[in-house]
């Protein structure tokens, strides 16, 4: 069997464990705040048109945007009942996740049950209030099995979207099916993506045809169908949620943004750590400005950032001293203000640069952004998809007076591509990036320094920030990561024949760098 | 006179309505205005008149189905709003035009529903619905069929046999044979008659049909407008002397009781209005 299938499967049981956790609780929830609510409606007029309003706002916002806007509402929260309670709320993984698909579980389930119940024939609701029924016993013997039918419909519609949109919960640190998709549409590993989303399908389907046997034995009246129906729910979710149950030690939490080089880092962050005898937990594709304030609220123990961007957009500096100065000054700064720990730089730079193609730079004659400048107005420039709206774009911007024909955003990717394919003419560059030796790029150089240096550093959360395991572990990469080598293992990753995965290019690093490796 | 003559008990009436009223507009319009009504012991009673009369309404306030703006009702002297609300319905049968039979439970624990409710005991229960199927004249046989699969006589056959399951002494009807086919609701009415007699009952039906009303009831309240205009025996509201609204309404059955003799004695139509 392919590598990357072997691979896929191998991580199964826990995707789809955390998968079906996550699905069960939200649409659980959503079961349980949908239909009291329900009832409620259809005995007040006015309330029925504000939580249907409401439930429908919600549904309009799009699912990543969802979970995107719980992580600083919880944060904000975890800050207040951090002073008042002493405890703090973890702000990323499960409870966002729980939180957004919740409110996203919400709606058909609401939607459905007042109708059914709005839709019952009057003179059976005339009949049962005349024989004597109380309105509790109205809704339990007579309303609840009518709208049971139309209930359960909506049911089954929020179990597939619960399920299909908790793959978006990857992106704010909940481990799920989508960790195939993110991962996969990064490292460019179709296989994952193509795995993660079959059995993110299927899952629904499964879940979508037992329900719709409940549905049916509803509405038939057969207790057989909806017996059957329970029972396969309930040996399902058993057995995938079989892996959580065996219970793991508690693990160091591993954080990696969303690109290849991230990822082979966490890789190998997690290697060592498994070296000294711990367990790592990766919680990848966390947003770039995520990734910090999730390390500093401890969600994260540790991970890799670079000091360029913490410069710039944590410590909101415009200026840009020289390398080893702006070190000294981020790790102080860092453990003063959050108490993170900068354990040190790995040795390389990812700097934001701008990139053409070899024979085209030659052509225009352009070497140097101040050449790029009076080219700018007919050349088109690809940016990756967040820099354009960071401040080292403004700060560059300004510095060349760079005004470029058309601006594109890409994922890092597919801007490659579009350079190749010659639809921008420029790009925005990481130069770490394996793809620029190998696609003959030529980096632009800066003659103004107007971009500050970009060291990988290595950043311990607070609660950490003394743990001897991490300092034993992580101690050895510092200052051992030279360019060259970090440009091959990305572009191993990132190559389009001959790939490997993020786990193989920290082994070539381990063993590149000498440090015992398994 | 009727068969029992408001005099001869001489006792305080079983059903007293006592000036309700009711707006369902904050008292623009009235629906029932000032309606006061005794009703004796073992009567059977029909409110006709227009829709919009205020019959309906009427009869609501009784099992508090509505509940009037002002005014009491009082069954055996106690106002009905002192009583808990689903004891005092628990104690009147309750059948409307709408049927409205629980789609979902079998005929037998559609008629078994108030003495469940009323936590009779399951054996009790059981022979129970044997013997309201045996009074409603339907076979036994139907106690574990869906009401679904029944006919619309059948079916309101089913919702008099729930009404008078928990052995109410007032039964509450509203059109209750308007939608049934002229044979069948004969049928069912004179089912329905009979039972009335049997168990004793006190019923009180709201109809449009003047002729059901005369060949039914004991007594006729003639509503229109939210007032009741008459409430006499059929027989006294059928002579002259009444106002002419009343007279007006009761001289349809008259004379179609009329045109039907004059063709069974051979007379030429044209000449039946005479």
């Amino acid at each position: 069997m392919d590598e990357r299938t072997v691979n896929a499967l191998r991580l199964l049981p826990d995707y789809l464990a955390q998968h079906v956790l996550l699905s069960l609780v939200a649409l659980a929830l959503g079961i349980l705040i949908a239909l009291p609510l329900a009832v409620l409606a259809t005995r007040h007029r006015g309330l029925r048109v504000t939580t249907l309003a409401a439930a429908s706002l919600v549904q309009t916002i799009p699912g990543l945007a969802l979970l995107a806007l719980f992580y600083p509402l919880l944060l904000g929260l975890s800050a207040l009942s951090q002073s008042t309670f002493g405890i703090g709320l973890p702000a990323l993984g499960f409870l966002p996740s729980v939180m957004a698909l919740t409110l996203y579980a919400l709606l058909p389930v609401l939607r459905n049950a007042i109708a059914g119940l709005a839709g019952l024939d009057p003179a059976v609701i005339e009949a049962a209030d005349a024989v004597g029924m109380t309105p509790a016993q109205r809704l339990v013997q007579v309303e609840a099995p009518l709208a049971a039918p139309v209930v359960m419909a909506g049911i089954r519609t929020a179990a597939v979207w619960t399920i299909g949109a908790a793959t978006l919960s990857t992106s704010v640190g909940q481990t799920s099916l989508g960790n195939y998709i993110f991962s996969g549409l990064q490292t460019e590993n179709w296989i994952f993506v193509l795995f993660g989303c079959v059995v993110a399908a299927l899952l629904a389907l499964a879940v979508d045809q037992l329900l719709g046997l409940i549905e049916s034995g509803v509405t038939r009246r057969e207790r057989m169908r909806v017996h059957a129906g329970l029972a396969g729910i309930v040996i399902g979710a058993g057995v995938a949620l079989t892996p959580l149950a065996m219970g793991t030690p508690r693990a160091y939490l591993v954080g990696a943004k969303n690109f290849s080089e991230q990822f082979i880092l966490a890789e190998l962050i997690s290697e060592r750590l498994a070296q000294e005898g711990a367990t790592a937990e990766r919680k990848q594709g966390l947003g770039s400005a995520i990734a910090f304030r999730a390390l500093a609220s401890g969600d994260i123990d540790v991970y890799v950032d670079y000091s360029g961007t913490l410069w710039t957009n944590v410590m909101e500096r415009r200026d840009s001293p020289e390398r080893q100065a702006m070190l000294d000054e981020l790790t102080r700064w860092m453990a003063q203000r959050y108490n993170v720990r900068v354990l040190g730089a790995l040795g390389f730079e990812n700097a934001y640069t701008l990139a053409m193609k070899r024979e085209r730079a030659a052509a225009l004659g352009v070497h140097s952004i101040e050449d790029l400048a009076r080219h700018a107005p007919r050349l088109s420039f690809g940016a990756d998809l967040e820099f354009l709206s960071r401040p080292e774009w403004k700060v560059l911007k300004d510095a060349y007076m760079l005004n470029f024909a058309e601006q594109r955003s890409y994922s890092p990717t597919f801007m490659y591509r579009a350079l190749q394919a010659g639809d921008v003419d420029v790009i925005s560059a990481f130069s770490s990036d394996g793809r620029i030796a190998a696609d003959n790029l030529e980096l632009l150089s800066d003659p103004k320094h107007a971009i500050p240096s970009y060291d990988a550093v290595l950043l311990v959360s607070p609660r950490r920030a003394n743990d001897p395991l991490i300092l034993r572990a992580l101690e050895p990469l510092i200052g051992k990561i030279a360019p060259q080598r970090m440009q091959e293992a990305n572009f191993m990753v990132d190559r389009d024949t001959d790939k490997v995965s993020p786990k193989e290019a920290a082994n070539f690093l381990v063993r590149a760098i000498g440090i015992a490796g398994r | 006179m009727g068969r029992r003559s408001r005099g001869q008990l001489g006792m305080a009436p079983f059903i007293e309505l006592d000036r309700l009223c009711k707006s369902f507009d904050d008292g623009r319009t009235f629906a029932v205005h000032d309606v006061t009504l005794q009703v004796e012991s073992g009567l059977f009673v029909a409110l006709v008149g227009a829709s919009g009369s205020g019959k309906t309404t009427t009869l609501k306030f009784i099992n508090r189905l509505i509940e009037p703006d002002s005014g009491t009702v009082r069954i055996e002297g106690e106002p009905v709003g002192m009583a808990d609300i689903t004891t005092l319905r628990r104690r009147i049968g309750y059948v409307f035009q709408g049927i409205g039979l629980f789609p979902h439970m079998s005929v037998e624990e559609n008629v078994a529903i108030t003495p469940q409710l009323l936590g009779w005991p399951q054996a009790e229960v059981a022979t129970r619905v044997n013997e309201l199927l045996d009074l409603v004249e339907l076979p036994r046989s139907y106690a574990s069929r869906p009401p679904s699969g029944l006919s619309g006589g059948e079916q309101q056959r089913i919702a008099v046999a729930r009404a008078i399951a928990a052995r109410p002494k007032i039964v509450l009807m509203d059109e209750p044979f308007g939608a049934l086919d002229p044979i069948t609701r004969d049928s069912v009415r004179s089912s329905y008659q009979s039972l009335h007699g049997r168990l004793g009952l006190t019923t009180i039906m709201v109809t449009h049909d003047v002729q059901e009303a005369v060949l039914l009831a004991d007594r006729i309240a003639v509503m229109s407008a939210g007032r009741i205009l008459a409430y006499d025996t059929p027989r006294a509201l059928l002579s002259n002397g009444t106002p002419p609204e009343v007279a007006n309404l009761m001289a349809m059955p008259k004379r179609q009781a009329d045109r039907i003799r004059a063709l069974t004695e051979g007379k030429p139509r044209d000449n039946a209005h005479g």
